[in-house]
């Protein structure tokens, strides 16, 4: 068996445990909660157009709806491409870099999406 | 210690050559989907994100947004959009009913093999009925 600690240690593992686990099925029903909400109010009465649609995200419970799945989308797809760059990328420095490149894409892209939010 | 582990059968993922001699189950094509559509989200996020600032921001960046997808932008047509927002509405659906069903597998220790096959062709196929749908009301 390979050594996989002290020195060789496996930096860029899955932690080996439960939580990345479980929060990605838990932000995954935030985000789903979120969709519905947004079908629904779609759904409702009322020409879509700009008024609508962007008075959909005005108030104030869609705004913490939306933030909150925009941070849950943050985590989950952070454990998601992790796991895809763990089958795929075996080169430790390689996959390093990815994940690297990955939270740096994640974070911004939610800052951005909070920023929108944010000026509503 | 060390010759017992040597004659354990190692499985790795199945390398991209072998690809054409493989015959995936249902289970199988909604796991890969899961995350080629996952991929797909994740690489595009930046366009997503772009679509709802123009289209929440102001009357302005909304006519701005609506003209993308029928005038087209930089020199790219109209449609060039539409089919990219397709490919999004396909990922989103997908992974979706996919994750709805591996929460509720998980949920509910639903882990039998008809189980399996037969939640994976109603996801395939609710998936290719609301893409349709979804893309129908997108193009006409």
């Amino acid at each position: 068996m390979a050594q996989t600690f002290g020195s060789k240690r496996t930096v860029v593992g899955a932690h080996y445990g439960l939580r990345d686990w479980l929060a990605q099925r838990i932000t995954s029903v935030v985000m789903a909660l979120f969709t519905v909400a947004v079908i629904v109010q779609i759904l409702l009465p009322g020409e879509m157009g700009y008024d609508k649609w962007s008075g959909m995200f005005s108030r104030q419970w869609m705004k913490v709806l939306t933030f909150t799945a925009v941070i849950s989308l943050l985590l989950h797809a952070w454990v998601g491409v992790r796991d895809i760059l763990m089958d795929y990328v075996k080169p430790l420095g390689t996959r390093l870099a990815l994940q690297a490149a990955t939270i740096v894409w994640l974070v911004g892209c939610a800052g951005w999406a909070v920023q929108v939010l944010w000026r509503l | 210690m060390a010759d017992t582990v040597k004659d354990r059968p190692v499985y790795r993922n199945i390398h991209i050559t072998q690809l054409p001699h493989y015959r995936l189950p249902a289970p199988g094509w909604v796991s890969i989907l899961h995350r080629i559509s996952g991929a797909l989200l994740f690489i595009l996020l930046p366009f997503t994100i772009w679509m709802f600032d123009a289209s929440v921001t102001s009357e302005i960046s909304y006519a701005g947004f609506t003209s993308v997808f029928s005038a087209g932008w930089a020199g790219l047509p109209g449609w060039f959009f539409k089919l990219v927002v397709f490919g999004l509405i396909w990922a989103y659906v997908q992974h979706f009913i996919a994750g709805l069903r591996h929460v509720w597998m998980d949920m509910t220790h639903a882990t039998g093999l008809a189980f399996g096959r037969q939640s994976a062709i109603a996801t395939l196929v609710a998936t290719a009925i609301l893409t349709i749908a979804l893309g129908a009301k997108l193009f006409f």
